[in-house]
């Protein structure tokens, strides 16, 4: 059976080509969803990649979540569609409310560019079962928009569900509360992260090493024996 | 045509960077005794038609689910005042 993962592009998507290849490095198919496009062709999972969509006007993710692929994409993924946001597809997660909180300006202000150290916290969810709990990876991290917000009452309840999956080692390069890179739905098919897994799959660029990968490779073993 | 705006503000518990960049930047341009800057936004919508309270209530939706998000930020409507013109 060929895995189908859907790529999202929208008017300002920087990051597509490399989550396509990433997704076909993990040994499934790259399918390329268009933003105006309601259909999602029959994929089994989608990528919401990184970049600019809509050149963050408003805020960042605000009127992608409008689009018409997303109408879909959130429609789907209350039904259990695996979705990854990456950086930019965070923060459509967050503006779509599938994933709780908001982002808002690094607290530096400035712009962000760096290899990161990241802690794995939940290897439970379908993008995460590859890694193990407390494991550390290391993959690029590039925002300005990158500081996790919510009320103290959401940070409790997302500890208490194990829904942080990912948390800033070695310095909080944005501001987010309680260190926070990344996040689980309740149901662990959506998941979103500021840092960028699909820059770290191959030895040759980014960190040099492939600690990316398993985010593609773990949601393609989880539809192959879905 | 009647204008309505739409202020929105980030909620008092959200740190706002901008606004205490500004906030540090004016004693450097001379300006002494401001303790605080918050960082806003304003929308000016220009509506067709009449401004009742149906209207009004279109864009309190138009607000709160598009022009803030809600999580961290508050927003005020009201109709401009274009006496005179």
């Amino acid at each position: 059976m060929t895995v189908r993962i859907g790529v999202v592009t929208f008017p300002g998507t920087l990051d597509d080509r490399d989550t396509q290849r990433a997704v076909r490095l993990a040994g499934a198919e790259a399918v390329p969803l268009w933003h105006r496009d309601k259909d999602l062709k029959q994929v089994d999972a989608v990528v919401l990649p990184g970049g600019f969509s809509y050149g963050d006007y408003l805020r960042a993710g605000a009127i992608s979540r409008f689009s018409p692929v997303m109408e879909t994409v959130i429609g789907q993924a209350r039904d259990g569609l695996p979705v990854l946001g990456i950086c930019n597809g965070f923060q459509v997660l967050t503006e779509t409310h599938l994933l709780p909180g908001a982002m808002l300006r690094n607290e530096s202000l400035h712009f962000v560019c760096r290899d990161q150290r990241l802690r794995v916290e939940n290897a439970g969810t379908a993008w995460t079962t590859d890694y193990t709990g407390g494991q550390e990876i290391r993959v690029p991290l590039k925002n300005i928009d990158g500081r996790y917000v919510a009320d103290e009452r959401t940070l409790d309840e997302l500890e208490a569900e194990g829904r942080v999956a990912f948390r800033y080692l070695g310095g909080n390069p944005n501001g987010s509360l309680r260190d926070i890179a990344g996040l689980t739905n309740e149901a662990g098919n959506v998941v979103g992260l500021m840092p960028h897994p699909e820059h770290a799959v191959e030895p040759l660029i980014g960190t040099g090493r492939t600690d990316g990968l398993g985010f593609f490779t773990s949601i393609l073993k989880r539809l192959v024996n879905a | 045509m009647a204008r309505v705006v739409v202020d929105v503000m980030l909620k008092p518990e959200i740190l706002d960077p901008q606004g205490q960049a500004v906030q540090r930047a004016l004693p450097r341009l001379g300006f002494e005794g401001i303790g605080d800057v918050r960082q806003g936004k304003r929308f000016e919508l220009d509506v067709e038609g009449p401004v009742d309270d149906a209207a009004l209530a279109r864009i309190r939706t138009v607000a709160e689910t598009f022009l803030a998000n809600t999580v961290i930020e508050d927003f005020t409507v009201h109709v401009e005042d274009r006496a005179g013109s």
